[in-house]
């Protein structure tokens, strides 16, 4: 009996997705279960474009929660991610107490009595009050839990990683003036990569490791149908398999679900019943991003449009 | 279903997903949350935990399903025996183990072995086989060399030695039971052996491999079977790829060095030496840069064939290449590497001046003249080949210009120390020129020799 909720609620998670409009496969939906259920980040890679950071947002939308996004790049740091120290205020109460260090300082009968009292100053000067809380920080401070979203982390340096280990396994993280601040509730972390360049062990061994590919063929048909509503099944039908043959082609950069939903957007916009030559010709540069790509892709046109028609007929 | 989880992770392993104590008590959490039911979900709750590339969850899906149909295609060879020899047998069967009223007189004296096959209960048989299989350890199985000793632990363990005994009463007292048992011990000896092959592909296909390449990494390159060229450039890409990420990623993060405290100090000079600006210390570096000469002569073709292989498999570490091959003459050899297939390449490079006689001081000249320029301070110079050149002027002189010109020149020379100088071999007289000179037989030889080279930049 216990046996039997598992795959339930893994479905409720696939329904609460499919009604933020991310649809997502099995595999997406066990992933996103268990990260629920043991507490642990999601790590997401695949091409661009196939819904990873999507995911993250169709989470928070479905569960009610604050979304928090850091944006990882080469030299992003602790001062950006983590917390600041707020020097301007810092400074500013130094001012301040400098008028009023005699008052504070005038029932001190000794130099060593004084001396104690400033080292109790000194302490405020580094409290909580003085910390900008980022990204990071801020996640493990929400009360009600929120969705964190660490984009791109690929794109940052290897030392970033390193900082990232203790909120990614603990949920907490350590200031050393301050202690170690714990999450109120744990938030759910999805990463996101795009595997420009190699994860360390450290950090893949605390995540589940999802990879998203281009989605099968009925899969993104619903997505389509979910993003653009206004489209024809005939076209959405004729549009995905035509894309689906694309992408056998050796390009650049094939293209991805969001650039089936942005042709689709256009081809509703067109108004186009079905796929024919010149739309697919006029509308090529939105699937594809290289001019290289669009002239290898070019000359298949006609043959996609056929396979395409054909398939819709008999399937 | 604990101990099968464990031997699940033995198998993943075995399979070639890097597993650690931590991932498989991950998985052990996770598992426990969606239960064994489902075997789809049980599938990828897997391939999320445990696997942490797109490789592996592809080894570890393959796994997975061998792994969790491995009981069942034992039972229906065991069937069609069984079928064939019924009718034969239906009445020894009716007064042997079953009903122990009848003929008990010949299942009493027979050991448990024999009876089982006898009743010819087949779960009951492969329930034996498992647990002689888990008594004999069958999943440390590593190598197909230990086939035939786990076959017979597994057979010991079952009690074939008292079967044996058995067999040999019963062909004096009852021929033909005698003769069904063979038959069922035959059956028996083969489902037990496919057992264990099942067993090497699951948990041994990550040491055979390892023990392949250690071979493979191990043998002269000029001797390599034609069957093993394929693994061996394989081998070679691998090789390339490990010197890649070790030799890439050091060089990005040595970028910023320490401060360099008297250039900040005097740059602060105006503001009373507080430090507004900083001055760092930066260690300068050079940028690789490889001239690489190759005899492909009929002797060391294999040898230069492989080493050309790895080079260019470097250009992500070395941007600035340049190859060169010879014989009888040299030619540049960069355009046809770079654009071309290996073996594409390797082949045209072959025609056009592989296989002749090797003649040095000829190539040597041919290369002062047309690309001396290429060589710079920050060059190293590898020259590959058994400087044997049919006593023709071996043109040292050239070789030293080029050693003067270059930071280092090594030379790797695919004949062992003992051969240089005997017969028309030139090394002696090449080697005062060089900075390093190796010996470079073996894919270990070669990946050693490459990764000092590179290494030197760093």
């Amino acid at each position: 009996m216990a046996e039997n909720r598992p795959s339930a609620s893994i479905e409720a998670v696939e329904s609460g997705l499919a009604a933020q409009g991310y649809i997502a496969s099995r595999q997406i939906a066990t992933a996103v279960y268990l990260a629920q259920q043991i507490e642990k980040p999601i790590l997401v890679e695949g091409p661009a474009g196939v819904g990873k950071t999507e995911l993250a947002k169709a989470i928070a939308a479905w569960r009610g929660m604050k979304m928090i996004r850091l944006q990882c790049y080469e030299g992003l740091d602790e001062a950006k991610a983590l917390y600041e120290w707020k020097y301007a205020k810092q400074l500013l109460y130094t001012q301040i107490l400098k008028d009023k260090l005699g008052e504070v300082l005038g029932g001190a009968p000794t130099l060593e009595a004084a001396l104690n009292q400033l080292h109790d100053f000194g302490d405020v000067f580094f409290s909580k009050e003085f910390v900008e809380p980022r990204p990071l920080l801020q996640a493990l401070e929400q009360p009600a839990g929120c969705v964190l979203l660490i984009d791109e982390i690929d794109k940052s340096d290897a030392e970033f990683e390193s900082l990232l280990l203790e909120i990614l396994s603990d949920f907490q993280v350590t200031i050393p003036e301050l202690g170690t601040v714990v999450a109120v509730a744990p938030p759910t972390v999805i990463l996101t990569s795009n595997s420009e360049r190699d994860l360390g062990d450290a950090l893949k061994r605390r995540c589940l490791h999802l990879h998203i590919g281009f989605p099968e063929q009925r899969l993104e048909e619903r997505i389509v149908e979910s993003r653009v509503p206004g489209i024809s099944q005939t076209l959405r039908k004729q549009m995905v398999s035509f894309i689906h043959e694309v992408r056998t082609l050796d390009l650049k950069k094939l293209p991805s679900v969001s650039e089936t939903i942005d042709w689709a957007r256009v081809l509703v916009l067109l108004q186009a019943p079905e796929l024919g030559h010149e739309v697919v010709k006029d509308t090529l540069n939105v699937l594809l991003k290289y001019e290289a790509d669009i002239e290898a892709a070019s000359p298949q046109v006609s043959t996609f449009i056929a396979k395409a028609t054909r398939q819709n007929v008999f399937g | 279903m604990r101990e099968n989880l464990h031997r699940f992770f033995r198998a993943a392993r075995g399979a070639g997903v890097k597993l650690s104590p931590a991932e498989s008590i991950d998985a052990m959490r996770a598992v426990s949350k969606v239960g064994f039911t489902d075997r789809t979900i049980l599938r990828d709750t897997f391939l999320l935990t445990l696997a942490k590339t797109q490789d592996e969850k592809k080894a570890l899906g393959d796994c997975f399903d061998l792994f969790f149909d491995q009981p069942e295609p034992q039972s229906p060879p065991k069937d069609g025996k069984a079928d064939e020899q019924d009718p034969s047998g239906s009445n020894a069967a009716s007064d042997s183990p079953g009903d122990s009223s009848g003929g008990d007189e010949q299942a009493e004296g027979l050991g448990q072995l024999a009876q089982m096959l006898l009743a010819q209960d087949r779960s009951q048989i492969s329930a034996a086989i498992a647990n002689a299989a888990s008594a004999a350890s069958l999943s440390d199985i590593r190598y197909f060399t230990q086939r035939g000793i786990f076959s017979g632990r597994i057979l010991d363990q079952m009690g074939i030695q008292r079967l044996r005994d058995d067999l040999g009463n019963l062909a004096a007292t009852n021929p033909a039971v005698a003769e069904r048992l063979t038959n069922a011990l035959d059956g028996l000896r083969g489902t037990v052996r496919d057992t264990v092959s099942q067993a090497l592909t699951l948990y041994g296909r990550e040491e055979a491999e390892n023990l392949r390449n250690e071979i493979l990494r191990n043998a002269p390159l000029s001797r390599i079977e034609p069957r093993q060229v394929e693994q061996m450039r394989h081998l070679i890409r691998q090789i390339a790829r490990r010197l890649r990420e070790r030799y890439s990623k050091p060089r990005k993060r040595q970028r910023r060095g320490h401060l360099d405290v008297r250039r900040t100090i005097r740059r602060n000079a105006a503001w009373g030496g507080v430090p507004f600006l900083t001055a760092w210390k930066r260690r300068h570096r050079d940028k690789p840069k490889i001239v690489a000469l190759c005899d492909v002569s009929g002797s060391v073709a294999r040898v230069s064939d492989f080493f050309l292989l790895l080079i260019h498999s470097l250009h992500e570490v070395v941007d600035d290449v340049r190859s060169f091959a010879f014989s009888g003459h040299l030619i540049e050899v960069s355009d046809i590497l770079e654009s071309k297939s290996p073996e594409e390449a390797m082949a045209e490079i072959m025609s056009k001046v592989g296989f002749g006689s090797s003649d040095y001081g000829n190539s040597f000249d041919d290369f002062e003249h047309g690309w001396m320029s290429a060589i710079t301070p920050q060059t190293t110079v590898i020259v590959l080949g058994d400087a044997r050149s049919n006593d023709l002027d071996p043109r040292a002189d050239i070789l030293r210009r080029i050693a003067e010109r270059s930071k280092r020149l090594v030379w790797l020379n695919p004949e062992g120390r003992m051969a240089w100088g005997w017969g028309d071999s030139e090394m002696p007289r090449y080697s005062t020129f060089c900075t390093v000179v190796r010996q470079c037989a073996t894919a270990k030889q070669l990946e050693r020799a490459v990764s000092d080279i590179v290494a030197s930049y760093q």
